[in-house]
C-alpha cells in the first residue's frame, strides 16, 4: 500500500486498477439519497493550495467529507504564506494541529515530494497539481472516465488495453499530460501526442507515445478513443509559444469540423477549466461526446478512492 | 492445529433449508421481503436461501428481492488494521424501503460485523423490520446484539477458529474448527 500519492508512476498497474474499483463504489454512494459515509470519522485533511483552483479544491474537499472527515482549506491569499512563511513552517504548523492527511497544490514542481519526504508533516500527502509536474488524481479521473463511458456498467476489474487515447495543446506545460501519460501507459492504453513542436518537450523520445505534429491526420489516422484537450496555460507562458490565439484556435483546436472527424462513441475531454474559443470550441465543450461534465463528478468518486486508501488504515510513525 | 468438522455439506443444506422455512413463517409468506448477504460468504448463503424460498414460494422473485451489502466502510476497526479492500453493495431493484431485510452472514461472534451492516443499512433507506440469518452463532458477542435464524451454535473458546467453507467460494462445502 502506498504512503502518498505524488505521482502516477506511483501505482502499479493492479493497484491503480483496485483504485478505480473502489471509486466505482464510490460514485454509487454519490448517487444515493445519503452521500456519506462514516469512514474516516475524526481524520483531519488539510488542503494547502498555493495556487488558485475551483475544481480540484471543491472536489477534494467534497470527497472528504462524503467520508466524514473534518476538512480544513487553506490557500496562500489571506494567510501567513503572504507575510513570507515559508513551506516548511506552514507544514510544521499543520503537522502540530494534526493533520492526517495533507492536499497540496504549488507552482513548484516537487513541492509535493519535499513534504511527502522532508519528515516536516507525518501525514499522508496527496500531490493535487505541482508546478508543470504532475497531477495524478487529475489522470486517475480521466482513467475512470474513459472506462466508465466504454465499459459502462461491467467496468469494474478491467484494464484500459488497446484503448487509443490522444493529448492535444500544450504538453508542455502540463501536469495533467505528464500524470495521465504515465498512469495511461501503466493501465495499456495507446498514447498520441499532438502539438506545435514549441509547446512538446524539448527532448520526449524518452516518452512511451507517438508524436504528431497536425491534429486533423491524427483523428483520420489514428481514430483515437479518446481526446484529451488541453488548457493552454497562458500564466505558465514567458515567450510566445505560438503566433496568435486566433491562429492556435483555427490550427489546434477542436471545433466542429474536428468533432465530425471524432467517432461518434469516442469521448471528447478536458480538464477544465476550458478557454472557449482557443482550444475547444463552444460547439465541441457542449456536443454529446464531451464528457467535461462527468470528469468533475468521477473526480469526487476517486479522490473518496484516493483518501480512503491512504487514510483508513494504520500509519506508521517513520514515515520518511 | 487440529481441525475438526462440525458441519457437513449436507448439514450446510439442511441449515439452509430450515432457515428459508423459519424466515417464511416468521414473514408470514414471502411478502415485502429482502435478504442481503454481507461479503463474502453472507452474499453466497443470502442466494442459497432464496434459492430454496423460490422453490416453495412461487410469487418470490429472488431478482427483486435479494442484495448485497458492504460493510467495509462502516467497520469500527478500520484505523486499526491495513487498508481493507471494498466491494460492491447491490440493493435490489426497488430498493429497502418500508420492506423486511433479513441480513445473511457466515459467523456471528463479536457482534461488530453486525453493527457496521445496520449502519450501512441506515445510510441506503429506512426497512421496516431488519432481522438477522447467521449460519453459526459461535458466541462472545462484544454488543447488544442476537441472530433471529440460526443454522447451528457452536460454543467456542476465543482461541479456536472457526472456518464456514461454501463450493461458491472455496470449492468445497463444510464447517471446521480450528484449535
Amino acid at each position: 500500500m502506498i504512503k502518498h500519492l505524488l505521482s502516477s508512476a506511483d501505482l502499479s498497474r493492479d493497484a491503480a486498477i483496485n483504485l478505480l474499483d473502489i471509486a466505482e463504489t464510490m460514485a454509487g454512494v454519490n448517487d444515493r439519497e445519503i452521500k456519506k459515509l462514516p469512514t474516516l470519522r475524526g481524520k483531519t485533511v488539510v488542503n494547502l493550495f498555493f495556487e488558485d483552483s475551483t475544481r480540484t479544491r471543491i472536489s477534494f474537499e467534497l470527497a472528504a467529507k462524503r467520508l466524514s472527515a473534518d476538512v480544513i482549506n487553506f490557500s496562500a491569499k489571506g494567510s501567513s504564506v503572504s507575510k513570507g512563511e515559508s513551506l516548511k513552517d506552514t507544514a510544521q504548523t499543520l503537522e502540530a494541529m494534526g493533520a492526517d492527511g495533507v492536499v497540496i497544490r504549488h507552482p513548484a514542481s516537487g513541492a509535493a515530494y519535499t513534504l511527502a519526504h522532508s519528515g516536516w508533516i507525518n501525514g499522508a500527502i496527496v500531490n493535487a497539481g505541482d508546478g508543470t509536474h504532475e497531477h495524478p488524481t487529475q489522470a486517475l479521473l480521466d482513467a475512470f472516465t474513459i472506462r466508465r463511458r466504454l465499459h459502462g456498467l461491467s467496468a469494474t476489474g478491467k484494464s484500459l488495453d488497446g484503448i487509443k487515447v490522444a493529448i492535444v495543446g500544450d504538453v508542455l506545460h502540463s501536469r495533467v499530460a505528464r500524470s495521465n501519460l504515465l498512469l495511461l501507459n501503466t493501465l495499456g492504453a495507446e498514447v498520441h501526442l499532438v502539438a506545435p513542436p514549441t509547446l512538446l518537450p524539448a527532448d520526449a523520445s524518452g516518452w512511451n507515445a507517438q508524436i504528431h505534429y497536425n491534429l486533423d491526420e491524427m483523428l483520420q489516422q489514428v481514430k483515437p478513443d479518446a481526446v484529451m484537450m488541453l488548457r493552454v496555460q497562458l500564466e505558465r507562458m514567458n515567450a510566445a509559444y505560438f503566433p496568435s490565439e486566433r491562429e492556435y484556435a483555427r490550427v489546434w483546436g477542436f471545433n466542429a469540423d474536428r468533432l465530425a472527424l471524432l467517432g461518434a462513441k469516442s469521448l471528447l475531454m478536458h480538464p477544465g477549466p476550458m478557454n472557449r474559443g482557443l482550444e475547444i470550441s463552444a460547439a465541441a465543450a457542449d456536443s454529446p461526446n464531451s464528457t467535461v461534465l462527468e470528469q468533475v463528478s468521477n473526480g469526487v468518486s476517486i479522490r473518496m478512492a484516493v483518501l480512503y486508501n491512504l487514510l483508513s488504515g494504520e500509519r506508521s510513525i517513520d514515515n520518511v | 492445529m487440529v481441525a475438526r468438522t462440525v458441519l457437513t455439506s449436507d448439514d450446510i443444506d439442511r441449515a439452509v433449508t430450515r432457515i428459508a422455512h423459519e424466515i417464511i413463517e416468521a414473514n408470514h409468506g414471502t411478502e415485502n421481503l429482502v435478504l442481503l448477504g454481507i461479503p463474502t460468504r453472507g452474499v453466497v448463503l443470502a442466494s442459497r436461501i432464496a434459492e430454496v424460498i423460490a422453490r416453495n414460494q412461487p410469487d418470490f422473485s429472488p431478482s427483486n428481492s435479494i442484495g448485497r451489502l458492504d460493510i467495509t466502510m462502516y467497520r469500527d476497526d478500520l484505523a486499526a488494521n491495513p487498508t481493507r479492500a471494498v466491494t460492491e453493495t447491490i440493493e435490489p431493484d426497488q430498493g429497502i424501503d418500508g420492506r423486511v431485510v433479513v441480513l445473511v452472514d457466515d459467523v456471528l461472534y463479536s457482534g461488530r460485523t453486525i453493527r457496521a451492516a445496520l449502519d450501512a443499512l441506515s445510510d441506503l433507506g429506512r426497512p421496516k423490520v431488519v432481522r438477522l440469518a447467521v449460519l453459526v452463532d459461535r458466541g462472545h458477542r462484544e454488543l447488544p446484539i442476537r441472530a433471529d435464524f440460526v443454522g447451528k451454535n457452536l460454543p467456542t473458546s476465543r482461541e479456536e477458529r472457526i472456518q464456514v467453507k461454501l463450493v461458491e467460494v472455496d470449492g468445497e462445502n463444510g464447517v471446521v474448527i480450528e484449535s
